[in-house]
């Protein structure tokens, strides 16, 4: 396999998610909330993989698409798949997450400013407080990796990265990917662990943008770079999965790199 | 003939009074934004405030225009945001400075809540939320221990929603009043649920759907209708599924001028203005 030279940084976080939708024994079934183009794309794009390699296929529910979405029962009927075991992944993010993996999907300054007033206020916490606790394999995903992201203690938890032993919680954190990094999620430790640092990042740098504590099994110099797509990946991301992304995401659809020559869906 | 009396946009506005517990649905699934744009006026005149706005489970532009003009005491909702336009301005201003009453929830409680007030139950049990802290501001939400396992297993139970009015957008009915609602199906679970159900249609078809072999799944009785308006473009600027996509430059205009509060009270006279001189013609209103 051949590393391919332009690769992009959205088709590094596309590429890295698909891998991460890849084993057919695990994944059978990935749900994409509304407004994720980056893991719309990435579902998309190991649908299309397990396609060409023959194996078993992916099942993908996108919210907000027709073509790539099979609910027939209206808005409840995710919620009631991921409660019955029929979703094996799903993607959330936050406008605070923690390293506990606490996401906040609803404002900073609640409690200082006499909840429900807020300093700064977010849309809420959409379906989170559920499926989180779920869903067997959340991956948080959040491009921003920033201190103001990153935070120590999220203000408001919507929903929590660890249960007490006593709840029913299938589901939680796999893993946190940003802009500068993979971070898988040790469960039994309650932390992330960094795993790779994207091409042109480095680990320094991304314990300068972290407001919590993290875990690296190896000297900040040794952290593996991030894996770049071989030239069929790439292929297949900038031609059939470009177009099929068009339908949902036309804005980011456009803004991706398009194969050479390629013509039609 | 038709064996209904529809009614009209601005009759069905007036027949949501201030402080009713109305209930809406996400924007795909199909949004009277043509009566949502009379209760605007209504509010704006003085003539409605204080509802109870319940969004299933989440909302934008339509919540974003009843909160800026006024229309809103309590706001229920798992969130409100104009997705790919950013944030919802008027609902985010209105939070922040503490000027509507939130009851923050998340989709599938909401959802569940309807479920529940559909069977006429008090209450219904669901997984998941339990440690999330939207726990300490919902009274109305308990935890109890699962009365059918031999072990400690905290369980949530929400309290069932009733709401007064359901209000949506569908594609079409039939003469006897049956409306078509087709994969959309949470405002099937709205009108089970709410003690009236108005619906704007873009048009009215001949054949009976409550009989029909296809459609019969995807449709309301008449039973649980109480007024249908035809409204041709009636979830404009929104989406309408099978017929009409998103009006991206109106969304993308309002969340620029909704930004400030002139802004949004400039606009939405605007589209007013625009409503009344095209009330033959209501699409009019909001495409330009």
């Amino acid at each position: 396999m051949s590393a391919s030279v332009g690769v992009t940084a959205p088709e590094i976080l596309i590429t890295t998610i698909a891998r991460l939708l890849a084993d057919p024994a695990v994944v059978r079934h990935v749900a994409v909330g509304a407004s994720s183009p980056i893991p719309g794309a990435a579902a998309l794009l190991a649908r299309a993989q397990r396609e060409a390699a023959g194996v078993a296929p992916l099942r993908l529910s996108i919210l907000g698409s027709l073509a790539h979405n099979s609910f027939t029962s209206g808005g409840v009927e995710i919620f009631d798949m991921a409660a019955t075991g029929r979703i094996d992944v799903f993607f959330l993010g936050g406008g605070e997450i923690d390293g506990a993996a606490n996401i906040n999907l609803v404002g900073v300054g609640t409690e200082q400013a006499g909840y429900p007033a807020h300093a700064v206020r977010w849309p809420g916490s959409f379906g989170s407080a559920y499926l989180y606790y779920l869903v067997p394999r959340v991956i948080l995903f959040r491009e921003e990796h920033t201190r103001r992201v990153m935070v120590p203690k999220v203000d408001f938890v919507s929903a929590p990265g660890k249960s007490a032993p006593d709840v029913h919680r299938p589901g939680g954190p796999y893993g946190m990917l940003t802009s500068r990094c993979w971070f898988a999620f040790d469960k039994a430790a309650g932390r992330f662990r960094l795993e790779s640092v994207h091409p042109g990042h480095t680990a320094e740098e991304v314990r300068e943008h972290t407001g919590f504590e993290f875990d690296c099994a190896v000297h900040d110099a040794d952290v593996p770079q991030t894996a770049s797509p071989d030239n069929a990946t790439l292929q297949l991301l900038r031609s059939r999965v470009r177009g099929e992304l068009m339908e949902t995401y036309p804005k980011f659809a456009g803004s991706l790199p398009e194969a050479d020559g390629y013509c039609g869906i | 003939m038709r064996f209904f009396e529809t009614s009209s946009v601005q009759e069905i506005a007036r027949r949501i009074p201030s402080g009713a517990k109305l209930c809406v649905a996400k924007d795909e699934s199909g949004v009277s934004m043509v009566v949502t744009r009379e209760l605007a006026r209504r509010a704006r005149d003085g003539a409605l405030r204080d509802l109870h706005l319940i969004t299933v489970p989440v909302s934008g532009i339509q919540a974003d225009i009843l909160i800026g003009a006024g229309a809103v005491g309590t706001l229920e909702t798992s969130a409100v945001s104009l997705g790919e336009y950013g944030p919802a301005p008027c609902f985010t201003r209105a939070v922040k400075a503490g000027a509507i009453r939130l009851i923050d929830g998340t989709c599938p409680a909401i959802y569940a809540g309807l479920q529940a007030g559909e069977k006429g139950i008090p209450f219904i049990p669901l997984r998941g939320i339990v440690e999330s802290d939207l726990m300490r501001h919902r009274a109305d939400w308990k935890v109890i221990d699962n009365p059918f396992s031999a072990r400690r297993d905290p369980v949530v139970l929400i309290e069932a929603i009733k709401p007064d009015i359901a209000l949506f957008h569908a594609p079409f009915a039939d003469r006897f009043g049956n409306v078509f609602v087709g994969r959309q199906r949470e405002v099937a679970t709205i009108a089970h649920a709410a003690r009236e159900t108005f619906v704007t249609v873009e048009r009215i078809v001949d054949e009976d759907l409550a009989h029909h072999p296809q459609m019969a799944g995807s449709t309301i009785p008449a039973v649980y209708i109480s007024a249908i308006a035809v409204a041709p473009r009636g979830a404009a600027p929104l989406q309408l599924g099978g017929e009409y996509g998103i009006a991206e430059a109106v969304l993308a205009r309002y969340a620029k001028q909704a930004a400030s509060q002139a802004g949004f009270e400039e606009l939405l006279q605007e589209w007013l203005s625009t409503a009344s001189a095209a009330r033959s013609a209501p699409e009019a209103a909001l495409a330009a």
